[in-house]
């Protein structure tokens, strides 16, 4: 059947301490290895355990462990590769979307179930609860086209596409109206700097996808520091600043975090570390060790020192600690005299208690976790996990025209790759029927008898 | 004992018949009139983009149209040669007049098959199953299958201006019985709409005044295996006029006396043949359309007007034609007219064409809100081989859509119906790199063949062919280049840069500017023909996006193959989007893919068809599994 290769994020998304990507399919080993560096797994024994890294070209995106599963062994008989991730959001999903690159499709709702199913690996008595979950699955996908799309996602891919679809419907004229002359022949050197210029506009759709996503599901944001660094009045004057929207996080709240606080359209999740340091009794290691969690959990660190303290060997170390990550250094106090002894660049100098140049802190903090220049209300936020993956099959289909178009190929096989981005680009808006195609070519050229 | 009768012996009827009676049921053909056997009432010409493909499609399944084209046709284009070569097609100039008459010698000569002129009144039906037709003059006629390829006679109108006249194409008197019986028997008929141009006597015609376009100067032909030379000096050549701002007021002043704008017309017109007066309409900004001129026969005087179809009155005609540049003092010898007819919702068919309602009466054609003589010719054969094959209790053919241009036709009519009259496309076919004009052969014949269309010897043939195919494939394997002076040499002089490494010559032609042709620049005593060079080229050029093509069809293979039970409930399937319940009801797709394509079926529908049949299959083992059993215990009370 549709038995391609299909992943999906297996645990509940939220603040759990791992999360692990299923990917199902024929070509779950092939695809998994593009992203993977770590000793082979592709012929090592089923149910089998690998240390590793996943990797987007050079860059290390997390450190994993791969399980092995072979056929016929398997949830759903197919062969399956799960990869055991941190937790949050941030890590899985973009581990998931490495892979959409790649071309795993990501799986609807039920639909391992429903390939063990049709594999012949569930009992029959279940049929009926799996074609119920497909059936909601419709209709969630349903409410999702009805509601879930914004208007302005729908406009942006809409437009988008009319500028592709006016090159295509263009190309197919000229193939089955040869003689037609109202309408210029496009060659391929002529739709070259075309594609090109579409691609620069996905990509840039694309980096606002991404920050869709950071503004829907938040940052997970560590305040970390000696004791009496002022992290805490850096908490309330954070929460206090914006009479800021102050959530529990439904469902996901544990211990640490405090707060969730929403500026400039940004969500962070704070978390207050207790302090790290050397544990003195039993119940301080037991929190010491949540702020040890939550630190390696964190998507962006903020760093809090005191102006007026000379720095620490403990400063130091938590420095080194905190040294690969997303990081902002507050100097903190900085109403009281000087005694920190060391220059940092980039840091922030602030008040925590008497509330000056937080707005420079919040700034920096839309400057670090946001790829594009955020502006609401005229940018468009494409922030679906699957709205991005179709962008980036899109994508691909274009970059792939755009080889055929530089390898000098004629212009008909370099639609083939547009017209496929194109059909990828409807399936965001729900936009599949194909009669699209021959209602421009109507439309829009005069053609006939 | 007639087993197969053919109604209408148009392109459609014609391939049926010849179908039927090759594969030795003994077939009768009946036609209005047996001068009007494969005519054109419209466009003089034969192929063109998709359309070309079919004819050699047909050719390789072992029909006629292919043939009769390379006998008769008065001028030949390959089209779109400078795009690639998923888009090529052959395009034909007909002599409409050769055409008919060769076409009806071959019918008259074939053995089996017997022409009758009559027109049928009724068909004759027992059981939900026809058993015959009955004529106008009350004779009544049994066999075992009746195929429809009635064209535009059924129930037609010709409209000109004003008047209305219930009449077929060409003065033709029409076919008044079989629409109400067929309505009676629950068939949805709808009205649709087409069109023809004026004529125009050729020696009024000033064409220093146009532009003129020739042949190719190179011999081609849709079949591959007859030989058909010609000589390429002697082509017709068309013409190109424009029509301009007096043409444009003329038709302005005069719309309301246009049939298309004065409500006479019903039906639904094609989008993709609007008529002059539509073009003026929608595209009011143009300053001028194209208007070609193309010869009708070399034995008639007339040429056909080709975008210029309209259902003005005639003196407005007369006044639209001659505002054109070289026309005028052009003499119309036919009056453009406009024709309604009615045609059968395709979704009552089975991909076989034989009808849903009705046990062995297939539809083919313009009946089936077709367009064109290739789109009909091609569902006539079809609808021939599948009558016989029924009848011999064989499997059907059903052509897939990444087999054949005629798949895609027969897929889309039957699964989506049509509002309009239905052309191919290229755009139609999605995976229109496997789809070539140059592997029609490749793709079909074996079919042909093992149906029994193609002969041993036309076979064999074939099979050289595809031998010599490999043979050249292997030997530009073989053939290594290396980077010495005599090679760069010989690459400058064919205009290509020269070689660092050494190279297969399989790899070079990768380069666009070689082509297998080169390969006598290399090495002596190597001939091909030029097809198989040209199949080697694109074998090897677009190897990479053929590979790609094929991936993605045999992804979609599973669901084609996925059959789904003719009989199978959908209201009994509760989850099931009711709209998908209607839809599949209506339709009875055989396959999963079928249903897939279905508008208004969507992803998760398939889903839960999938779960559906799943749950049968397994549901059926289950009782097999039991009686596997059952030898054990006879063994074991023994």
């Amino acid at each position: 059947m549709k038995y391609d290769t299909i992943a999906a994020i297996a645990t509940a998304l939220g603040e759990s301490a791992l999360n692990i990507i299923r990917i199902s399919g024929p070509d779950a080993f092939e695809l998994v290895k593009k992203i993977w560096r770590g000793p082979r797994f592709d012929k090592a024994p089923s149910h089998t355990i690998h240390y590793g890294h996943v990797v987007d070209g050079d860059t290390v995106i997390d450190e994993v462990l791969l399980s092995v599963f072979r056929p016929p062994r398997t949830f759903t008989t197919e062969p399956v590769v799960e990869i055991s991730c941190h937790g949050g959001p941030f890590v899985a999903s973009t581990i998931l979307e490495l892979l959409v690159r790649c071309g795993v499709r990501l799986a609807e709702k039920g639909e391992f179930t429903e390939r063990a199913f049709l594999h012949g690996r569930i009992d029959l008595t279940q049929a009926e609860s799996i074609v119920d979950i497909i059936a909601s699955r419709s209709r969630l996908s349903l409410e999702l086209a009805n509601k879930g799309l914004d208007g302005r996602v729908r406009t942006l891919v809409e437009r988008f596409r009319n500028d592709l679809l006016a090159i295509v419907a263009q190309i197919e004229v000229n193939i089955d109206y040869p003689e037609y002359d109202d309408v210029e022949q496009l060659t391929t050197s002529v739709v070259l700097p075309r594609i090109d210029a579409l691609i620069v506009r996905l990509l840039e759709v694309l980096t606002r996808a991404r920050d869709g996503q950071v503004i829907r599901e938040g940052v997970k944001t560590a305040i970390i520091g000696r004791p009496n660094v002022g992290k805490s009045s850096l908490l309330n004057a954070l929460i206090g600043e914006d009479k800021a929207i102050v959530t529990d996080i439904h469902g996901t709240t544990r211990d640490l975090v405090e707060a969730s606080v929403t500026f400039g359209g940004i969500t962070l999740h704070l978390v207050d570390t207790a302090g790290i340091r050397e544990a003195a009794d039993k119940v301080e290691k037991i929190g010491i060790e949540k702020a040890r969690q939550a630190l390696a959990d964190a998507e962006l660190i903020l760093f809090v020192l005191d102006n007026n303290v000379p720095l620490s060997e403990e400063d130091e170390r938590l420095l080194d600690l905190t040294a690969h990550k997303k990081r902002i250094v507050i100097i903190n106090k900085i109403d009281l005299e000087s005694k920190i002894g060391r220059h940092f660049d980039d840091s922030i100098p602030l008040s925590a208690l008497n509330k000056t140049h937080l707005d420079a802190l919040q700034t920096r903090i839309r400057e670090t976790v946001l790829t594009s220049d955020l502006n609401l209300g005229e940018h468009t936020y494409v922030s679906n996990a699957r709205q991005i993956a179709r962008l980036h099959q899109a994508l691909a289909a274009l970059e792939e025209a755009r080889r055929s178009a530089q390898a000098r190929l004629p212009v008909d096989m370099v639609e083939l790759d547009l017209k496929h981005a194109w059909a990828i680009l409807g399936e965001i808006i729900g936009d599949t029927q194909d009669t699209a195609l021959l209602d421009a070519l109507f439309s829009r050229f005069c053609l006939g008898k | 004992m007639i087993d197969v009768i053919v109604v209408g012996a148009g392109h459609a009827g014609c391939e049926a018949a010849l179908a039927s009676a090759r594969l030795g049921c003994k077939t009768l053909l009946i036609t209005g009139n047996l001068n009007y056997v494969a005519s054109m009432p419209c466009n003089p010409s034969i192929g063109g983009p998709a359309k070309g493909i079919v004819v050699r499609e047909i050719d390789a399944l072992g029909g006629e149209m292919a043939k009769n084209t390379d006998l008769t046709h008065i001028q030949m284009r390959l089209l779109n040669a400078s795009k690639g070569p998923a888009v090529q097609a052959l395009r034909a100039q007909s002599d409409k007049v050769a055409y008919s008459q060769r076409m009806r010698q071959v019918i008259e000569n074939q053995e089996g098959l017997e022409i009758l002129e009559a027109y049928t009144k009724e068909l004759l039906i027992k059981d939900q199953t026809v058993k015959g037709v009955i004529l106008e003059d009350g004779t009544t006629l049994l066999a075992q299958a009746v195929i429809l390829t009635t064209g535009t006679y059924l129930n037609s109108h010709v409209l000109v201006g004003h008047t209305k006249t219930s009449m077929g194409p060409d003065h033709q008197k029409p076919a008044l019985g079989l629409s109400p019986q067929l309505r009676h028997l629950g068939f949805l008929l709808f009205r649709l709409k087409t069109g023809t141009p004026p004529r125009l006597r050729r020696d009024t015609i000033d064409f220093s005044q146009t532009e003129r376009h020739d042949g190719d100067a190179k011999i081609w032909r849709f079949s591959h295996y007859q030989d058909t030379r010609y000589d390429v000096t002697s082509q017709y050549p068309c013409y190109l006029t424009y029509t301009n701002d007096t043409t444009h007021a003329i038709i302005e002043e005069n719309l309301h006396r246009s049939a298309m704008y004065s409500g006479v017309i019903e039906g639904v017109g094609p989008r993709y043949c609007p008529s002059i007066e539509d073009k003026i309409v929608r595209f009011a900004d143009k300053p001028r359309h194209q208007i070609f001129l193309e010869p009708e026969s070399a034995s008639l005087e007339e040429i056909y007007v080709q975008g210029f179809s309209t259902s003005m009155p005639h003196d407005v005609q007369e006044r639209m034609i001659r505002s054109m540049v070289g026309l005028e003092q052009a003499v119309i010898t036919k009056y453009a007219y406009a024709i309604e007819y009615d045609a059968v919702d395709a979704r009552q068919l089975w991909p076989t064409l034989e009808t849903k309602l009705i046990k062995h009466l297939y539809m083919a054609g313009q009946i089936n809100g077709s367009s064109g003589y290739e789109e009909a010719a091609c569902q006539g054969l079809l609808a021939g081989i599948n009558a016989v094959l029924k009848l011999q209790m064989k499997a059907p053919l059903i052509l897939k859509r990444h087999e054949a241009y005629i798949g895609v036709l027969i897929d889309d009519l039957v699964t989506k119906g049509t509002l309009e009259p239905y052309r191919l496309l290229t755009s139609r076919a999605e995976h229109r790199l496997l789809l070539r004009h140059d592997n029609a052969d490749r793709r079909l014949m074996p079919i042909g063949h093992r149906i029994g269309l193609v002969n041993d010897q036309v076979y064999h043939l074939f099979l050289e062919a595809t031998n010599n195919l490999t043979a050249l494939k292997s030997t530009l394997e073989e053939t290594v280049l290396v980077p010495d002076e005599a090679t760069n040499k010989t690459l400058k002089e064919i205009g290509s840069s020269p070689l660092r490494d050494k190279i297969t010559f399989y790899q070079l032609i990768r380069r666009p500017e070689i082509s297998a042709a080169h390969l006598k620049h290399f090495i002596a005593d190597v001939d091909f023909p030029s097809e198989i060079i040209e199949s080697a080229d694109i074998d090897i050029k677009y190897e990479g996006y053929i590979d790609k093509a094929w991936r993605q069809a045999e992804k979609l293979l599973d669901m084609e193959r996925t059959e789904i039970p003719e009989n199978l409930d959908y209201k009994s399937i509760s989850n099931l989007a009711l709209e998908a319940r209607d839809k599949l009801e209506r339709v009875k797709p055989l396959t999963l893919g079928q249903a897939s394509r279905i508008s208004g079926v969507n992803p998760s529908d398939i889903s839960v068809l999938m779960v559906t049949l799943k749950t049968m299959q397994r549901l059926k083992q289950r009782t097999p599994q039991k009686s596997e059993t059952m030898p054990d215990k006879s063994l074991s009370s023994e």
